[in-house]
């Protein structure tokens, strides 16, 4: 970091608390990282305990002298006692929930829309869909009382266009840009902002199975503009802007992060 | 207090037009406190040297500077000075924001006298594009750039009384779309913003109103209008590493407003 700022910057987020879901690895540890790195106390969660604690430790040790902190929270949020449990400890611990980002969700099939097995379609929709619309309700009546919140689903830009093998997911991931804008409607008055960020394809383990095709590798790297695929981090700095000073009156909407994919095919060279 | 990392911008050069007051001067303001060196423009210095001054006393950084180079906007010869004389001075520019704009005739399409037309287009059309035309090769050099240029929620619809405005501005976001694709392997983003009515100058004509200040309540689920500072904080973040992967968007600000009516009756 370098020099001091005179004023306070509008990006620093020391006595906010924010609940990241899915943030053992990729996107969902790279904006619970980056929060704590600026400021921020975090709540940890995935399903397994140890990878949870190892990345809380992680967490703390890097960014404790930023006054950040994390406390790890295992949850399986397809099943609402643990989404229940989740939110719970992040206020028996400190109180307070500033910003909740829904970022865990499931891709489980593979193939055309048509042929998607019934417990599969309604997995990924209790996942995806279901599962932050209760944690809408676990968290903000919480932030409203407390003059306001901010709520983030990581999204995707499959749910603003056609996919010929995973449509379902990408079905659930537009359901995700209306809840948002059905919350902004919902909640807007009680000071809570309610977003998605939408990425386009980011070199994860969840994507794998995407970049690890070498024609939707080569695809995405030809017609992407800037020519390469995302970092959690250019995610997570989304995310961040949105929990901050800078993302107060910004509500409702599906922000693209896809190196801009969405604006136009780039040249094929 | 440190600059947050993915938000510093220590050793970038930023341009802002339209920087003497509202919107622009928060820009200036918020790409100084955040590290960058920032030219402050407008058609007129005085305006600018007060802002120049104010950066300098209460947001600049220590390797952070700020200077005033007039600019207007409409015309080509201006655009490219503005942008030469930039990189005369401190060697570059990384951070290109097109801000100016003019709204010169409140009615109708039908009735827009041909001299504000053509106000409006090289105001807020081709004046971003001569920007352009000058700063991305600059930034090119260095692979390395971010252009945003300031749009409206107008352009995302019809507006009764600033019709052509509203054009300018769909045409804003046209613009962000096209730069991206055609920079975009350079490494240079380009982005829109559209606030709606944020409190300016400009928009308290309309705010001042009792009738449209009720009107707000109905048409913004936050049940407030904008501040400058809404906005600015976004400029920071496209300029800076948090926007990297970003291009070619338009990012909307406007309490929920295009997301649907906050109000339960009616």
């Amino acid at each position: 970091m370098s020099a001091a700022s005179k004023t306070p910057s509008m990006f620093d987020l020391s006595g906010q608390v924010a609940v990241i879901t899915g943030s053992t690895k990729g996107i969902g540890k790279a904006i619970a990282a980056r929060m704590a790195q600026h400021g921020a106390k975090v709540v940890v969660s995935s399903r397994k305990a140890d990878v949870v604690e190892a990345v809380t430790a992680e967490i703390n040790r890097n960014y404790a002298a930023n006054g950040g902190e994390a406390i790890g929270v295992p949850a399986n949020i397809g099943r609402r006692p643990e989404c229940e449990a989740l939110v719970a400890a992040a206020l028996d611990k400190w109180g307070q929930i500033d910003t909740f980002v829904a970022n865990a969700a499931i891709n489980p099939y593979y193939g055309p829309l048509h042929e998607i097995p019934e417990d599969a379609f309604a997995k990924i929709m209790s996942t995806n869909v279901q599962s932050p619309i209760w944690f809408s309700g676990l968290v903000c009546p919480h932030m409203a009382e407390r003059g306001g919140g901010n709520f983030v689903v990581i999204s995707s830009v499959g749910g603003v266009r056609g996919d010929a093998k995973i449509g379902a997911y990408c079905l659930s991931k537009a359901a995700d840009m209306q809840l948002v804008r059905n919350m902004a409607v919902e909640w807007g008055r009680f000071n809570i902002r309610a977003n998605c960020v939408a990425p386009a394809l980011v070199k994860t383990d969840f994507a794998r199975a995407l970049w690890a095709n070498p024609v939707r590798h080569e695809t995405a790297l030809m017609t992407y503009p800037l020519k390469r695929l995302g970092d959690p981090d250019d995610i997570a700095g989304m995310t961040l802007m949105l929990a901050s000073r800078a993302g107060q009156w910004i509500c409702g909407q599906t922000l693209i992060v896809d190196g801009g994919m969405m604006a136009g095919i780039g040249r094929f060279e | 207090m440190p600059i947050p990392p993915l938000f510093d911008l220590s050793g970038k050069v930023a341009v802002v037009t339209g920087a003497s007051r509202g919107i622009g001067q928060s820009i200036a303001q918020q790409l100084a406190n955040h590290g960058a060196k920032v030219v402050v423009s407008s058609r007129k210095a005085e305006g600018c040297d007060a802002v120049v001054a104010d950066i300098k006393d209460n947001w600049a950084q220590g390797a952070g500077d700020a200077m005033t180079i007039t600019c207007n906007v409409s015309d080509r010869d201006e655009c490219y000075a503005l942008i030469d004389q930039t990189i005369a001075a401190w060697g570059r520019v990384d951070i290109l924001v097109c801000n100016a704009a003019a709204s010169t005739h409140k009615g109708p399409i039908k009735d827009v006298p041909d001299w504000s037309f053509s106000k409006m287009i090289d105001a807020n059309i081709r004046g971003a594009l001569w920007l352009t035309d000058r700063a991305c090769p600059d930034m090119a050099s260095r692979k390395d750039g971010s252009v945003i240029i300031m749009g409206s929620t107008g352009g995302q619809r019809g507006s009764p009384d600033m019709g052509l405005y509203a054009i300018t501005k769909a045409a804003d976001m046209q613009i962000a779309r096209n730069l991206a694709v055609e920079w975009g392997p350079q490494n240079i983003r380009a982005n829109c913003i559209a606030p709606s009515l944020v409190t300016t100058d400009m928009a308290d004509v309309l705010t001042s109103d009792p009738k449209r200040q009720e009107m707000m309540e109905w048409v913004y689920p936050m049940q407030r209008i904008g501040t400058v500072e809404d906005v600015s904080g976004v400029v920071v973040t496209l300029a800076g590493p948090a926007g990297a992967w970003m291009s070619g968007q338009t990012i909307t600000i406007d309490g929920g407003m295009m997301a649907g009516s906050g109000r339960e009756e009616g």
